[in-house]
């Protein structure tokens, strides 16, 4: 292992000229193909899309082919942009009306009401886009806030790990539609407020979501804890560190990458959960707009449905790159299989 | 006069599934100020097994060890230990590596640029001071190896126990540690501890090689004293009769052993030798 680490060293300087231009040539044959061989992919995907598509009829009319749903994809877009000037439209009316109501000297409680007059506009595509985006992380660092710790405690001690192991093992395979019911019920009955911050179907799709996604956090980080190289403890313990700096400096570090493995797991599943869970809880996020098309059941509903499920899938492969990301920055073990 | 270490006729049993097993009867070991000693024996014997006791990472079940008239039965960085496998903290540069121990065991002692010179001052003996920055998995084996050396030595322990500790390395890289081990020894004066497999490197490095019966059951079967004069030179020693001889002597004692006894129940006892559990190269 120690002579051959050198020579797997990327960052060696290579010795011969020759030898490294060729690889620059190689690298950039690497760059070429990492770009043509996907779009050849796609290109024939859309053809299969778009024949297959053509064959497929529904209540609806023919299943959406690429063209109708860029075409939607492109109305979307459109409908957001002029909801944004309706709205922009309004808060000048507004501003106007209340420049006017203070030069006709009205009593400042009026003025005060006038102030509270809202927008009330339908949330467009791309809003909900960010109301799903805003309850995927606020269900997200729940479980994580939840689970790091639980998993931390659960991994330095055996005992208390074979007490929850059962538990742990038996809810992280339900389904997130197993637990809406209720959560929601129990929400209505619990979360009661005049004035809520946040709204029910918000606080049911963010809880449902950090009940789902808790699962893969609390085990990888039990494991990654429970699982720190002996030699390591027994440095610890030939240093007499006590048991918090043994945490903070050893333990913790150690388990790092375990982590952020559960954590990249649990992204994933918290943004998949969360459509299903949106569309029973009426959150206004993406679920909804996809539960609303459907019953709106338009000859364009498909289309736009279609839009929804790819914008999920990108959103979702953005969420994992950035996931990636932050562990790349924070985690010591640069050569972590990251895929 | 009681010596400087004393290993007082340890004996340890695990328990196993198939019922107790022994795994040293009663070794005893008396070590003077500033001696080197390696333990041989065959893989299993429990030379790992005694090292820990040493170190206090494992309880004697009967018998003890005193260092300086002083009874030990827990770690403590007074008996700092290499590990066969560098064991530094991944996440840490080599400079933050031997910080951790010499912030722990100077804490109160040293002011903090003591400790920053005193750091510098002991990855300069084991000649890493041009890549303190760097983390374990950018520097090679034998680098690695001594920067564990380094955080062994800032430890400033009573006695230091080496667990196979060039056994991972390259036979090129081993020379080299030898001899910055020799070196080392010569200015420091350091007691050491030092279980190797290697008869060449028992010879060259040792004042007294201890050699240990197969296991279960181990106990010390002959001490050698390597009578050379230091500071020894490889080279010299290699056309060295006596170095020959100790040499001979070491191989007859473990050739002997190997045929009296049947290596069948050897694996066993190394599989009970606790947190040190290894594999002979």
């Amino acid at each position: 292992m120690s002579s051959t680490a050198d020579s797997s060293n990327p960052e060696k300087p290579l010795l011969f000229g020759g030898f490294a231009s060729g690889m620059s040539s190689q690298k950039r044959h690497k760059l070429l193909l990492s770009i043509f061989l996907p779009a050849v992919a796609i290109s024939i995907f859309l053809m299969l899309w778009s024949v297959s598509a053509k064959n497929i009829h529904t209540s609806l009319g023919t299943f959406p082919g690429p063209a109708q749903v860029w075409v939607q994809g492109q109305n979307l877009w459109k409908e957001h942009r002029e909801e944004r000037a309706k709205a922009a439209a309004f808060d000048e009316r507004q501003q106007k009306r209340m420049e006017k109501a203070i030069a006709d000297g009205k009593p400042p409680e009026k003025i005060e009401k006038m102030k509270k007059r809202k927008y009330t506009g339908k949330e467009t595509f791309i809003d909900q886009i960010f109301t799903s985006l805003w309850t995927v992380a606020v269900g997200f660092l729940l479980a994580s806030i939840i689970a790091i710790p639980i998993g931390i405690v659960t991994g330095m001690n055996s005992m208390l790990y074979m007490a929850i192991n059962p538990i742990v093992q038996m809810f992280k395979p339900v389904s997130p539609l197993a637990w809406l019911p209720l959560i929601t019920m129990v929400v209505s009955a619990v979360y009661v407020s005049s004035d809520p911050m946040f709204s029910k179907s918000f606080v049911t799709s963010a809880l449902t979501v950090s009940l789902c996604c808790l699962w893969p956090t609390l085990i990888n980080t039990t494991v990654g804890v429970s699982s720190v190289d002996k030699d390591l403890i027994n440095v610890s313990r030939v240093l007499r560190l006590n048991s918090w700096t043994k945490t903070f400096k050893i333990v913790l570090p150690s388990a790092i990458p375990m982590i952020f493995t559960g954590l990249r797991l649990s992204l994933g599943i918290s943004w998949m959960v969360l459509i299903a869970a949106e569309m029973l809880a009426q959150n206004p996020g993406l679920g909804k707009f996809v539960w609303d098309e459907f019953q709106n059941g338009s000859s364009n509903s498909l289309a736009r449905i279609m839009v929804a499920v790819l914008v999920i899938g990108f959103i979702g492969f953005l969420l994992d790159r950035s996931m990636l990301g932050l562990q790349r920055l924070v985690s010591w073990d640069k050569n972590a299989v990251l895929r | 006069m009681s010596s400087y270490l004393e290993i007082d006729h340890i004996s340890i049993t695990f328990p196993t599934d198939n019922g107790p097993l022994e795994v040293l009867d009663s070794v005893n070991l008396k070590v003077e100020k500033g001696e080197v000693i390696s333990l041989i024996g065959h893989s299993g014997c429990g030379k790992s097994t005694v090292l820990n006791i040493v170190a206090g990472l494992l309880q004697a079940t009967s018998g003890g060890v005193v260092l300086e008239g002083q009874e030990v039965n827990e770690p403590g960085s007074d008996r700092a230990v290499i590990f066969q496998h560098h064991s530094l903290m991944p996440w840490l540069s080599v400079y933050e590596n031997v910080r951790l121990a010499v912030d722990q065991v100077f804490k109160k002692s040293k002011s903090r640029q003591e400790r920053h010179d005193w750091i510098l001052h002991n990855l300069e003996l084991v000649h890493m001071s041009h890549a303190l920055e760097r983390r374990p998995d950018e520097i090679s084996g034998g680098m690695k190896q001594r920067v564990g050396i380094a955080r062994a030595l800032a430890m400033q322990p009573k006695v230091l126990l080496m667990d196979e500790p060039f056994g991972a390395l390259d036979s090129l890289t081993r020379t080299h540690m030898q001899d910055s081990l020799m070196e080392i020894q010569q200015e420091l004066n350091n007691t050491v501890i030092m279980i190797t497999h290697d008869v060449d490197e028992a010879v060259l490095l040792s004042d007294r090689i201890v050699m240990m019966t197969n296991g279960p059951s181990a106990r010390v079967g002959n001490i050698l004293d390597i009578d050379l004069e230091r500071p020894r030179d490889r080279l010299a020693l290699a056309e060295d009769p006596r170095f020959n001889h100790y040499r001979a002597e070491v191989v007859k004692f473990l050739h002997d052993r190997h045929t009296a006894q049947p290596e069948a129940s050897a694996p066993a006892a190394e599989k009970n030798g606790g947190p040190a559990l290894r594999i002979a190269s």
